[in-house]
């Protein structure tokens, strides 16, 4: 029997240049609209311990409570280890979609348990969506900003997105109205409209209920899919709770995405789509190729968690972490942030979109605040165009109140050199004073009839 | 041979050091030497004492590892090192610095103004930028004097458009420089030793040509290795680069980034510590010139450990 040789070395040698051109002529086409870039790099600094991340968008997972973890797992491993590490449907299990409905249903919303699909966490939810709908070069419509995490996705595809300008009412519906009737006389229909109604990612916006009627009217009159990704719509802090998009439409033109990262882990990586039975049956198809089911040891974790009946309870105490942090962040951007600038300031979800003076870039800002250890997402990540170059995306609910004081104090610090130093410039020797009295709620965004 | 592989930091470019760290760590396994690989930090000069390494081979980018602080350490401890010496990283580092060693040097370099931003807070420098920009012209450009890549490297096409692009740059900076734009081809000249490689061109396939992050974004650029050059060209290129090495004091390597106008070329800046990761140009020069990843990094190693001095 031939002797099989020693592996040689640790690890496989990189690439020569040349063997990367070699394999250049392989990629696919749309990988060539996968970008990297040198914020990319950036970015990849904001990890350093010493650095006050307001750039992620992470919830809180430290006060789940640890008995309750160990409790649930144990009983999985005595009770149901077996079903628990074998496969499982590609549509998720019943007892997950229970576990579904209950959270819809909180929100009022009663799908039929067959429109549902359980997902490896809300962003396959998205990526399968595309998948089922683009082809190459089709228009996808999108807010601007839209939640920096689908573009990516949406670019894998190949979509034209166009995206329609948000004020603090969410998606300027009218402007939408525009865009398709300008789309349609070009003979081009819109495979979808990719919305976060709710607590918007990255700007905090929440669609107002006349917006959300009329777009569901435009769906349905026009026969366009609206995509409503509603991963934050149980955390919210203030206001009047607004139906979502899906229960104003029944579900006949809304696909809606959920996902339990935001109210119980995103380590578990669990989230959902509801699609009406033709689309839902070619998404099944599409999540049976990419990875056939959902991990059932998680599904496992979930249906545990919520026979215990407390997940309400966990979501409520959520809520009461992250409101007190949106707002110490509120307080501390009215302390520290300059006169100059305009922030939102949501009734829910994660994040506040602060906006600077037009000649503030915030990809370069980034670069002196992360000289001051502190970091957050430049607004140019929002936007497929270039656009957003003067706002910033900041989290409230992945560090604790201490923390974000004194994060959006040295962002507040390095804006107001910047300020200074344009002032200075231009001969218009503006000395930035923090504003001192409280402002009122300041939002980046003109009311559309103001406009 | 112990080697110690000084990567990371805090820099800005972090992780293109990362990159090069880790390939040339793999080289190095490959070659049978024994490898200490450290993401720098403030226990290095300890890790460094408690180790010492034969050899430090320096794959830092940017402030701190490429500006002399990391060799002037290892001058100290007496470690070799990689790359240019301390000095020489101190003057590469420094746009303003290297284009003063050029010009001193009777090289063409585009013509500049630097500032700090004292100038601006407290002489009233703003009240010179009307004069300077008359001789500069425009469109100008506006680059932080110490950073790499292309951070904080901006074009303003009209007056207007300067203070923002001089408040982009002070972003990375303390001081920043105004230079006048010259149109020519993008070149890199990589310099081994006192050998140097073939010439790289940076050809920009599409967008927007004042757009530094074009040039830095995989499938926008695409670099051609050799460049298409005549011999005299090419003569020409490898002088001037040779030259700009000689003039700033460079040793062991360096990279000289220069523009082919149409009255020859213009040195633009040095590299001391260029990059090596998969798609970076001192190895693609290298491949062209016949040697592997592995034979580029044992010659490098050689260069460190029989220091030649400035010829």
């Amino acid at each position: 029997m031939a002797e099989v040789p020693e592996p040689t070395h640790r690890r496989r040698s990189h690439a020569g240049t040349r063997d990367l051109e070699r394999y250049a002529g392989l990629f696919a086409e749309r990988t060539t609209v996968m970008r990297s870039s040198a914020m990319r790099d950036l970015m990849a600094i904001t990890a350093r311990p010493e650095v006050i991340s307001l750039a992620g968008g992470l919830p809180d997972t430290s006060t789940f409570p640890p008995q309750s973890f160990a409790a649930q797992m144990t009983r999985i491993a005595q009770e149901s280890a077996a079903k628990a590490l074998q496969y499982g449907p590609t549509e998720g299990f019943e007892e997950t979609k229970d576990c579904i409905l209950e959270v819809m249903g909180a929100e009022g919303m009663l799908p039929d348990p067959d429109d549902i699909i359980v997902t490896t966490g809300g962003q396959q939810a998205i990526d399968l969506v595309c998948k089922t709908l683009i082809d190459p070069g089709d228009v996808v419509i999108c807010e601007a900003p839209t939640y920096p995490g689908a573009i990516p996705t949406l670019c894998s595809y190949q979509a034209d997105v166009v995206q329609v300008e948000c004020d603090e009412d969410g998606m300027q519906v009218e402007l939408l109205e525009q865009l398709l009737a300008e789309l349609r006389a070009e003979g081009r229909r819109p495979k979808f409209i990719y919305s976060v109604p709710s607590f918007q990612n990255p700007a905090g916006v929440t669609m107002s209920l006349r917006r959300r009627q009329r777009l569901v009217e435009l769906a349905r009159s026009q026969e366009i899919l609206v995509v409503e990704d509603n991963p934050y719509g149980l955390l919210r802090y203030g206001g009047e709770p607004m139906p979502p998009l899906y229960q104003l439409d029944g579900g006949d033109f809304v696909i809606y995405l959920g996902t339990f990262s935001k109210i119980l882990s995103p380590g578990i990586r669990l989230g959902w789509a509801v699609a009406p039975p033709p689309v839902m049956e070619k998404i099944v198809l599409g999540k049976q190729a990419a990875d056939l089911c959902t991990s059932t040891l998680t599904q496992y974790f979930v249906r545990e968690y919520f026979a215990e009946r407390r997940w309400q309870r966990y979501v409520d105490d959520l809520v009461e972490i992250y409101r007190s942090r949106r707002d110490t962040m509120v307080e501390a951007l009215r302390t520290y942030f300059p006169a100059e600038a305009t922030w939102t300031e949501p009734e829910g979800g994660l994040f506040i979109w602060a906006t600077l003076p037009d000649y503030i870039d915030t990809s370069d800002l980034l670069a002196k605040a992360l000289r001051a250890d502190v970091a957050f997402v430049p607004g140019q990540a929002a936007y497929v165009d270039g656009r957003g170059s003067h706002s910033m995306r900041l989290n409230f609910s992945g560090v604790d109140e201490d923390e974000i004081r004194e994060g959006v104090r040295r962002i507040g610090k390095v804006i107001a050199e910047q300020v200074e130093l344009y002032g200075t410039l231009t001969g218009e020797h503006r000395v930035p004073e923090p504003a001192t009295e409280p402002q009122p709620n300041v939002v980046p965004f003109r009311k559309a009839e103001e406009a | 041979m112990k080697v110690a592989v000084l990567k990371g930091g805090r820099s800005l470019e972090r992780g293109v050091s990362l990159r090069s760290g880790a390939r040339v760590e793999d080289a190095l396994d490959r070659l049978g030497h024994e490898v200490l690989a450290i993401d720098v930090g403030s226990d290095l000069v300890k890790r460094l004492v408690a180790e010492r390494p034969d050899v430090a081979f320096v794959a830092m980018h940017g402030v701190g590892g490429e500006d002399g602080t990391v060799q002037e350490l290892l001058e100290i401890l007496d470690i070799p090192f990689t790359g240019p010496s301390a000095a020489a990283c101190a003057r590469c580092m420094d746009k303003v610095q290297a284009k003063d060693a050029i010009d001193e040097a009777g090289l063409p370099t585009p013509h500049w103004f630097a500032f700090n931003q004292t100038a601006f807070h407290e002489f009233g420098a703003a009240d010179a930028l009307g004069r300077l920009e008359e001789t500069l012209g425009f469109p100008l450009v506006v680059k932080p004097s110490r950073g790499g890549s292309s951070l904080g490297v901006k074009f303003a096409r009209s007056p207007g458009e300067v203070p923002q692009a001089l408040v982009s740059a002070f972003s990375y900076d303390d001081r920043i420089l105004l230079e006048r734009f010259v149109d020519g081809r993008e070149l890199a000249v990589s310099i081994l030793g006192d050998e140097p490689l073939p010439v790289v061109e940076a050809i920009l396939l599409e967008g927007d040509r004042y757009d530094f992050e074009a040039r830095y974004e995989i499938g926008r650029t695409r670099f051609a290795c050799p460049a298409e050059l005549s011999a005299e060209e090419e003569r020409a290129v490898t002088e001037a680069a040779l030259a700009t090495y000689r003039a700033l004091g460079c040793t062991g390597f360096a990279r000289i980034d220069l523009i082919l106008g149409e009255e020859g070329p213009w040195l633009l800046e040095a590299n001391a510590i260029p990059g090596l990761t998969d798609t970076s140009l001192l190895p693609q020069a290298a491949e062209a010139a016949g040697l592997s990843f592995e034979q580029l990094v044992e010659r490098i190693l050689d260069l460190a450990l029989t220091p030649q001095g400035v010829s």
